[in-house]
C-alpha cells in the first residue's frame, strides 16, 4: 500500500477499514507521489463542471466497457486506460462520484477484478466534498502516462455470470432494485429510461434491499452497526453465506457488493453484472414477481 | 418529405459546430450548450405541473412548449446542474429550435442526434434521451398546432 490508510475511527468499525478515505483525509494527501484520484460519474459531463483539484475522469459507459461485447476491457485495454490515466499497479486510486457514489463503487468493482491491488471510495463522494465547501476546479490535470502491467481479468471471485446464478438458486440473492422494479410493476428505475427488459420481477429467492439503504443522508455509508442490521438481521445474510447481488445492470449492485465485502466483511460476495437487463430477457429463466422473495 | 418551406438551417450549422471540434473537445461544447441553456421563466418555475417529464433521460428532465399566435415555438426546460449532459441536450434543442415554426420543428429529422458525433463520447443509452426529448416536442406542437 502506498498511501496510509485513513486512521478515521468510524472506520476502524468496518471490516476493512483501509478501503474508504475521509474527504479531510483526501484533502490532506491531494497531490502525494503515489495517489490518483478518479471521478467517476453517472454524468459523463460532471465532471467537466469541476471536479476535485488533480482528479482525473474514468468513464464507465465509455472507458471500462468493452465498445462492442457487451463486457469490460479486458487486460490489455485495462492497462492502457490504467496508463493513460497516469496510474501503475502500486498507485493508490481513490475514487469518488455523484449519486451515493454509485458509479465510483462500480469502477472500483471493475479495478478488483483486474486485482488492483490499492483502490479506496471516498466516503460520501463528490456531494460530500462540495457541502464541506473543498475546491474544484475545472482544469484536467496533464496525467503523465504511467506503466501499468496486462493482468488478465479475474472472474471467478468477485463476478457471477447467468449460469452461475442459476445454479446458485436457493442460495442468498439480494435484488438491490427499488421496490417496483423487484415485484415487477416496473422494468426500469423510476425516472430512468427503459433498458429493455422484456419481462419483470426478480430472480426466485433474492430478497429485496435497495442499495441505497447503505447510504446515509450526506451520502456517506452508515455506520457497521446500522449495516448489520439491514444486511444481517432484516436480510438475513450471514458472515460466511455465498452472495450473490444484482441490480439492472450491475452498477447498483456494485454499491452493495462494496457493503458486504469490504465494510461487513462477507467472505464470498459476487455481483451478477448481467442483473435485470440479462435475466429479463433470458428465455426460460425462472421469474417470480410480487414482493415475496 | 421535407418541405424546402420547412428546412431549418440551424440543424445543419450545429452539427456542422460539433464536427469542427477534434473529439476531445466535443464535450466542452456540450458543456457550453448547458451552461446557456436559461432557468425556467416565472410562470413555469415550481409549477411542475405544467411540465412533462422527459423519463428517457437518465436524470429527471422536464420541458414546456408553447406556440404563439404567430405560429412560433417556445421551449423551456427544468434541469438540474448537476446534470450537464441532459441540461446540454436540452440547450441544443432550444438552440436549434427555439423561434421556428411548427412545421419546422415536426420536420427535425427523428435521428438528428446521430450528427453530433457524441455517440462514442456520450454513449449510445445517453443519447436515447435526446431522442426521447425531441420525440416528446413534437407530440406537444402537434398538440398544440392542430
Amino acid at each position: 500500500m502506498t498511501l496510509p490508510p485513513d486512521p478515521d475511527p468510524k472506520f476502524a468499525e468496518y471490516a476493512r477499514p483501509e478501503m474508504l478515505v475521509s474527504t479531510r483525509w483526501l484533502a490532506d494527501h491531494l497531490g502525494e507521489p503515489g495517489l490518483v484520484v478518479a471521478e467517476s460519474d453517472e454524468d459523463v459531463l460532471l465532471y467537466e463542471t469541476g471536479h476535485i483539484p488533480g482528479a482525473v475522469k474514468l468513464d464507465w459507459h465509455t472507458e471500462l466497457n468493452d465498445p462492442v461485447t457487451r463486457d469490460y476491457v479486458d487486460g490489455a485495454g485495462f492497462a492502457r486506460l490504467m496508463s493513460a490515466k497516469g496510474i501503475s499497479r502500486d498507485t493508490t486510486l481513490v475514487l469518488y462520484g455523484d449519486k451515493n457514489n454509485w458509479w465510483a463503487a462500480y469502477a472500483l468493482w471493475v479495478c478488483t477484478l483486474f486485482g488492483h491491488p490499492d483502490a479506496r471510495l471516498l466516503d460520501g463522494g463528490r456531494a460530500k466534498w462540495i457541502a464541506e465547501g473543498r475546491p474544484l476546479v475545472t482544469e484536467r490535470p496533464a496525467a503523465a502516462a504511467a506503466d501499468y502491467p496486462v493482468v488478465e481479468r479475474d472472474d471467478t471471485r468477485a463476478r457471477a455470470f447467468r449460469d452461475q446464478v442459476l445454479g446458485h438458486l436457493g442460495r442468498p440473492l439480494v435484488d438491490v432494485r427499488s421496490p417496483g422494479e423487484y415485484t415487477g410493476e416496473l422494468l426500469h428505475m423510476p425516472d430512468y429510461p427503459q433498458e429493455g427488459a422484456l419481462r419483470g420481477g426478480h430472480i426466485p429467492g433474492a430478497v429485496n434491499i435497495p442499495w441505497a439503504r447503505a447510504a446515509a443522508e450526506d451520502g456517506t455509508f452508515r455506520p457497521r452497526a446500522e449495516l448489520e442490521a439491514i444486511y444481517r438481521e432484516e436480510a438475513g445474510l450471514e458472515p460466511d453465506d455465498d452472495v450473490i447481488v444484482y441490480c439492472r445492470i450491475g452498477e447498483r449492485s456494485s454499491h452493495t457488493w462494496f457493503v458486504l465485502a469490504h465494510l461487513l466483511g462477507y467472505a464470498r460476495v459476487r455481483n451478477y453484472d448481467g442483473s435485470w437487463t440479462e435475466w429479463g430477457n433470458s428465455v426460460g429463466v425462472p421469474i417470480r414477481r410480487g414482493e415475496s422473495p | 418529405m421535407t418541405a424546402p418551406a420547412a428546412s431549418n438551417p440551424r440543424l445543419a450549422q450545429i452539427a456542422g459546430e460539433f464536427a469542427a471540434v477534434p473529439e476531445g473537445d466535443r464535450l466542452q461544447l456540450l458543456l457550453e450548450y448547458s451552461d446557456e441553456l436559461p432557468d425556467l421563466p416565472e410562470r413555469y418555475a415550481g409549477r411542475p405541473d405544467l411540465l412533462e417529464q422527459v423519463t428517457e433521460c437518465q436524470t429527471p428532465l422536464f420541458l414546456a412548449v408553447e406556440v404563439d399566435e404567430a405560429g412560433g415555438v417556445h421551449l423551456f426546460f427544468d434541469a438540474p446542474r448537476e446534470s450537464p449532459t441532459t441540461r446540454g441536450f436540452a440547450g441544443i434543442l432550444r438552440a436549434a429550435l427555439d423561434g421556428l415554426s411548427a412545421g419546422q420543428v415536426l420536420a427535425t429529422p427523428p435521428d438528428f442526434s446521430a450528427k453530433l458525433g457524441l455517440r462514442d463520447l456520450v454513449s449510445p443509452l445517453r443519447l436515447r434521451g435526446f431522442d426521447a426529448m425531441l420525440a416528446r416536442i413534437k407530440r406537444q406542437v402537434r398538440e398544440r398546432a392542430s
